[in-house]
């Protein structure tokens, strides 16, 4: 297994950063699109609850399924598996969003509001502080179900560790195989430990 | 002058049958002090919070020193009203300073002058200005916390103050020391106090006029004394003579 690292260390450490770029580029894009649908739906309860409805449908379709479905679409690829990852990554932000946000106590947003604070300040100055933990761990769930389910995303040519593990497989190289399956798992261990720590540290403060 | 005008002011929640407010109207000059006593349910803090438009009236009207409160921007409206609140609704995460300094921040006063606002205003609600600026909310009694509410509402220098059973959760010995910095700090300021209780002794200590509410109807607004000589109702009877009986009990322990 050494042996094959250090024969072919590109071979591992590219997939590596393959597998680390679609996470970021997932997680970015997910984050983005998940503030719009908090705030388009904090104080929208029907909207929030129809939201909610339609994003675990989504995030109950197998993996696999949801890939296939939009091959003919957006074709094999990148673009494809960041779209589903992407998708799987909104019923957890937002559930956890939302849930964050109205958990702040409602003396003291009904405090602000009556000192008259904008609905934005509210948000920015008070939910948001407040929340951040609460925000944070959903971030940080989010990134460990791309990180893994990610690895499937090299059934559609996105590449990454997971390629790696289903060459592995095709050929029967056991380095491979314990190679991808290593990575894919330590990375998903070690980010979520990691921002673990910093979401602790947050909280003291 | 005329401070607050209520002209037939009438709420129901919706899901609900009963009226919250049923056609109140009431008068208040710049300058009183004002005390809404009333048991839960009676449409007091319906009342006050429709004063600064946490509430809208489902008819009637509601002016501030002569201007219609529907045609302002909510927003402006509270910043030129305090409110303070039995939860107290302190920021958790800021300190006594950064709470008491939120708003002169949001408008963008600069900082010299929102710390100097700060000392004056923990001076005036009697709390060392040095020991406790930086403290978090955490750190302070419930009684302290709620000097702070008062700062924090007092912050941007509004005409009226609404207090919504501000000492509700307070013990009693802290409570009678509060009701007396709140009337010091009346005395001085000429503000208009508008105090939510259902206390009665509270109602009739701090007021110099009294609305007694029940079921959503303003059953009497009148000075302590009037009231008291002259009960306009027959809730307003039972509840003078309860707090009648109250002191009969108490004398006869003594």
């Amino acid at each position: 297994m050494i042996d094959y690292l250090t024969r072919h260390p590109e071979k591992i450490i590219n997939p590596l950063l393959q597998h680390i770029q679609l996470v970021a580029v997932t997680l970015v894009l997910s984050i983005l699109l998940v503030a719009a649908l908090t705030l388009l739906s904090l104080n929208r309860p029907r909207l929030s609850n129809a939201l909610h409805q339609v994003l675990s449908v989504v995030y109950s379709i197998p993996s696999l399924a949801l890939f296939a479905v939009l091959i003919p679409v957006t074709g094999l690829g990148t673009v494809t598996a960041v779209i589903v990852l992407t998708a799987y990554n909104q019923y957890l932000l937002l559930r956890s969003f939302t849930t964050g946000l109205r958990e702040v106590e409602s003396s003291v947003v009904e405090a602000a509001r009556g000192i008259g604070m904008t609905e934005g300040q509210i948000l920015t100055r008070v939910q948001i502080p407040l929340a951040k933990r609460a925000l944070f761990a959903g971030v940080r769930l989010a990134v460990v179900s791309t990180i893994c389910i990610g690895t499937i995303a090299a059934s559609i040519n996105a590449g990454g560790l997971g390629a790696l593990l289903f060459d592995g497989l095709r050929t029967m190289n056991i380095a491979k195989i314990l190679w991808g399956s290593l990575l894919s798992a330590g990375l998903a261990i070690s980010v979520n430990a990691l921002l673990k720590l910093a979401e602790e540290r947050m909280g003291r403060t | 002058m005329t401070a607050i005008e209520y002209r037939k002011v009438c709420k129901q929640f919706t899901g609900s049958r009963a009226y919250a407010l049923q056609s109140v109207s009431a008068s208040i000059e710049e300058g009183e002090f004002i005390t809404i006593l009333g048991s839960s349910g009676c449409g007091k803090t319906t009342l006050l919070k429709m004063t600064n438009r946490l509430y809208e009236p489902d008819s009637g009207e509601i002016l501030l020193f002569g201007e219609h409160i529907g045609d302002k921007d909510p927003v402006e409206l509270r910043r030129g009203v305090g409110y303070v609140i039995q939860q107290v609704g302190l920021f958790p995460h800021l300190t006594v300073e950064e709470n008491i300094g939120m708003m002169p921040g949001l408008l963008k006063w600069d900082r010299e002058r929102i710390a100097v606002r700060v000392t004056e205003l923990l001076t005036l609600v009697g709390l060392e200005p040095e020991r406790f600026r930086g403290r978090y909310p955490s750190q302070l009694s419930g009684g302290q916390q709620q000097r702070i509410g008062l700062a924090l509402a007092l912050a941007l220098d509004p005409k009226v103050m609404l207090l919504d059973e501000p000492f509700g959760a307070i013990d009693a010995i802290t409570r009678l020391n509060l009701q007396n910095e709140l009337l010091r700090i009346h005395g001085g300021l000429g503000k208009t106090f508008l105090f939510v209780t259902h206390d009665i002794n509270e109602a009739f200590k701090l007021g110099n006029r009294v609305m007694i509410m029940n079921e959503g109807r303003l059953l009497q607004f009148d000075t302590p004394k009037n009231i008291v000589q002259r009960p306009a109702d027959p809730f307003v009877e039972t509840l003078i003579r309860s707090a009648r009986e109250q002191e009969t009990f108490w004398e006869a322990v003594t």
